[in-house]
């Protein structure tokens, strides 16, 4: 078995080879966040960060109490060359109109067709959706990187059970067991970690999946 | 005092203690509240809402930040009634207080959220997202579909005071924000009765027009 920090590790870096120069990509707070040290260092690739910052550097460790620049997740950064700063409504224009490449958000849930739950558990855990329905409907690709089960239970359904944050947006799955492509025809699995059988990531998932002729081993 | 530069006194605004700020934000009001977290957030004035106890507010804002900061203490004060925020997983109180039947929480996705306020701001009487469309946002909404795409109808927003963060402001009330400070405050400025700005700095000459985030045409009362 994979530690939880293994999962994690694995997750990050297979999302990471996702991207091509130039991408302009926004990443979700948590397990999103870390996918930012495995790009390629040939990969250039530019981070919006939805809060007004297009071009966000690293972690800014002497910006002191309550900094001017930061992340989504209040954090103090810095910005790289070719940055700017705008207001809430231009960076959602950049989000809803198509000008972002590619999302990564975790997830509650996600299911065969497409639908994503990453917003409220009702009467138990309500953070909000933040920018996260926008993101999901705007993103050119939406890649959910999320860990395959949680506590045991397969949270890869047939149907999400949780409110949805959107309805059929979703275009990859990646998680420590393998990768996985929404497509007309179904959920395809598309690449495995080797440390799992086919049968055991078949039986942790709900869903029905489709097992790409080509499957391969996961590319980290 | 000898004046550093030719006036336009019809234009200039007035200039107040964060305490005369505070009494015109009157309970069971409507309350915008710029900033992202603590990030370009007005502190002061919130402060004074606290001391006056002004309670029954409508809180309009991205988030409710941290309990022991700014919105936060609002919320922890139990000063609000209702909060329209997209977010509030960094405020545990806000969750328990919802979850009490304490507090009215209307959860909107940000870029609806801020373009509602826009919309308030410039006259709209609405717009077209295509976000949350299939999910619970769409419940008692129009849906309307317009070039095979099926869009909700969003309503605008406008609160009764807005209150606002500025890095550099100048007497014309007009305001510079640095780095991600811009976020809610410059919609929010233009959609509330009243609005006030909480400057980090009063600058004695004018802003350069050309380096002005909010114009000062928004602006009602700066405070010092």
């Amino acid at each position: 078995m994979l530690s939880k920090e293994q999962c994690r590790a694995v997750i990050a870096q297979r999302v990471a080879q996702e991207f091509k120069q130039g991408d302009v990509i926004t990443l979700g707070i948590g397990l999103p966040t870390e996918v930012a040290n495995y790009i390629p260092h040939e990969v250039e690739v530019i981070f919006h960060s939805e809060n007004s910052l297009l071009g966000v550097g690293r972690h800014d460790p002497d910006a002191g109490e309550n900094p001017k620049i930061t992340n989504a997740g209040g954090i103090a950064v810095t910005t790289r060359p070719g940055a700017a700063f705008f207001d809430t409504a231009t960076s959602f224009a950049m989000i809803r109109g198509g000008h972002v490449n590619a999302t990564v958000l975790g997830a509650l849930q996600a299911d065969q067709h497409g639908n994503l739950a990453n917003w409220m558990i009702p009467g138990a855990f309500i953070p909000g959706m933040g920018g996260a329905m926008d993101l999901v409907v705007g993103a050119e690709r939406v890649i959910i990187a999320m860990e395959h089960t949680n506590k045991g239970q397969p949270r890869i359904l047939k149907e999400c059970t949780l409110p949805l944050t959107a309805a059929g947006e979703v275009d990859l799955i990646v998680t420590e067991r393998g990768v996985l492509e929404v497509t007309p025809k179904g959920l395809v699995l598309k690449e495995i970690n080797p440390a799992f059988s086919l049968q055991e990531v078949i039986n942790s998932t709900e869903a029905d999946l489709i097992i790409a002729d080509t499957l391969t081993e996961i590319a980290v | 005092m000898t004046k550093m530069f030719n006036r336009n006194e019809t234009l200039v605004k007035k200039i107040i203690s964060a305490a005369e700020a505070g009494k015109l934000i009157r309970a069971n009001s409507s309350l915008m509240i710029g900033g992202f977290l603590r990030c370009g957030t007005p502190q002061r004035v919130i402060e004074e809402i606290i001391k006056n106890r002004t309670d029954g507010l409508t809180l309009i804002a991205n988030d409710t930040s941290y309990p022991e900061y700014d919105r936060g203490r609002l919320i922890v004060n139990k000063l609000v009634r209702k909060a329209i925020v997209t977010h509030i997983g960094t405020n545990p109180e806000t969750g328990r207080q919802f979850n009490a039947g304490e507090l009215e929480v209307e959860l909107v996705p940000m870029g609806t959220l801020v373009e509602r306020i826009r919309c308030g701001g410039a006259g709209l009487g609405g717009f077209l997202t295509p976000t949350g469309v299939g999910t619970v946002v769409e419940k008692g909404k129009t849906v309307i579909e317009s070039d095979g795409r099926k869009y909700l109808l969003e309503k605008p927003l406008t609160a009764d005071v807005a209150l606002i963060y500025g890095s550099k402001v100048d007497c014309y009330g007009n305001v510079f924000l640095d780095g991600t400070t811009r976020n809610f405050n410059t919609a929010m400025a233009t959609a509330a009765a009243t609005v006030i700005v909480e400057a980090d700095l009063i600058c004695d000459q004018p802003l350069n027009p050309a380096e002005i985030t909010i114009p000062g045409i928004f602006i009602d009362y700066i405070v010092k």
